[in-house]
C-alpha cells in the first residue's frame, strides 16, 4: 500500500463516517457539524487529486461560508430534535431500497466503463489553479459573469424572503 | 497513484447516503443539508474525473456548481425562516397545507 492510497482511505473513511452521522445524528447542529467533517475531508481529496484551488474554495465557501450559514439558521430558529412518526419511520425502508438500487446501477457501470477510465488515468500534471484562472478568464468569462448575477439575484431573494412583513 | 475507481464508488456512496437522509430526516433544515452532500458527492465525481481525463474542465465546472449552491443555501434557508415563522415547526410533516 502506497503513502497517497493510505491517505485516500483515512479521508473517505472520514467523509463516509461524518455522512454516516448526519443521518443517525437526532439534533440538527450535530448534523451540521458532521457535515463539515464531510466537507473537510473532501477538501482533502480534492488535495490529493493535485486541485489546490478546488480544496481552498471548498474550505472558505462549504466549510466556512454556507456552514456558518447553516449552523447560525438553526440558532437562529431554535431547532430542536427531531421527531419521527411512524409513516417517516416507514419511509426508511423504500429509502434504503433506493439507494442501495442507486448504488448497485453506479457499480455496475463503474464495473463495465473501469477499463477505460484505468487506462487515461494520471496523464496531466499542470498547475492547475493557473490552468483554471486562464480557463474561467477566457473559455468560460461569459459564464462567470452570468454567476455574478446569479448571485445578485440569490441574495436579493434570500432578503425579500426573510424580511419581516409590516403590519 | 489512487485509481480514479475509488473515487468515483466514494462518490456514489456519498450520493446514495445524502438520496437517504433526504428520504428519511424529517427536520427540513437537515435534509437541505442533506442536499448540500449529493452535491459534494457529485463535486468529487467532477474533480477524479477531471484528474483521470488530463482536463481542467472538471474543476471550473465544480466552482460553479459551489456558486451555485452558495446561491441556493442563501435562498433555501430564507425559505426555511420563513416556514419557521408561518408555521411554527420545521418538521416536513406538519407543513401540510396542500394535503387533502
Amino acid at each position: 500500500m502506497t503513502a497517497p492510497l493510505v491517505v485516500f482511505f483515512v479521508l473517505a473513511g472520514l467523509a463516509v463516517i461524518g455522512a454516516v452521522s448526519l443521518i443517525l445524528q437526532k439534533h440538527p447542529i450535530h448534523s451540521a457539524l458532521s457535515l463539515i467533517v464531510v466537507m473537510v475531508a473532501l477538501a482533502g481529496l480534492y488535495l490529493l487529486l493535485g486541485a489546490e484551488f478546488v480544496a481552498a474554495v471548498q474550505i472558505i465557501v462549504y466549510g466556512g461560508a454556507i456552514m456558518v450559514l447553516f449552523v447560525f439558521v438553526i440558532m437562529l430558529l431554535n431547532a430542536g430534535i427531531e421527531e419521527h412518526t411512524s409513516i417517516s419511520k416507514m419511509a426508511a425502508a423504500p429509502g434504503l431500497l433506493l439507494v442501495v438500487a442507486l448504488a448497485g446501477f453506479v457499480a455496475a457501470t463503474i464495473a463495465r466503463s473501469s477499463d477505460s477510465i484505468q487506462a487515461t488515468s494520471q496523464t496531466g500534471e499542470m498547475s492547475s489553479t493557473l490552468g483554471i484562472s486562464n480557463m474561467i478568464f477566457k473559455e468560460f468569462v461569459y459564464p462567470f459573469e452570468l454567476t455574478s448575477f446569479l448571485i445578485l439575484v440569490a441574495v436579493l431573494g434570500a432578503t425579500v424572503l426573510a424580511q419581516r412583513e409590516k403590519s | 497513484m489512487v485509481p480514479t475507481n475509488y473515487y468515483v464508488i466514494l462518490s456514489a456512496i456519498l450520493f446514495g447516503l445524502g438520496v437517504f437522509a433526504f428520504i428519511f430526516k424529517r427536520n427540513v433544515i437537515t435534509i437541505f443539508m442533506s442536499i448540500e452532500l449529493m452535491l459534494n458527492a457529485v463535486n468529487l465525481a467532477f474533480v477524479a474525473f477531471s484528474q483521470a481525463l488530463g482536463k481542467l474542465d472538471g474543476q471550473v465546472f465544480v466552482l460553479f456548481v459551489i456558486v451555485v449552491a452558495a446561491a441556493e443555501a442563501a435562498v433555501g434557508l430564507g425559505i426555511i425562516i420563513l416556514i419557521a415563522r408561518n408555521r411554527q415547526t420545521l418538521n416536513v410533516e406538519r407543513v401540510d397545507l396542500l394535503k387533502l
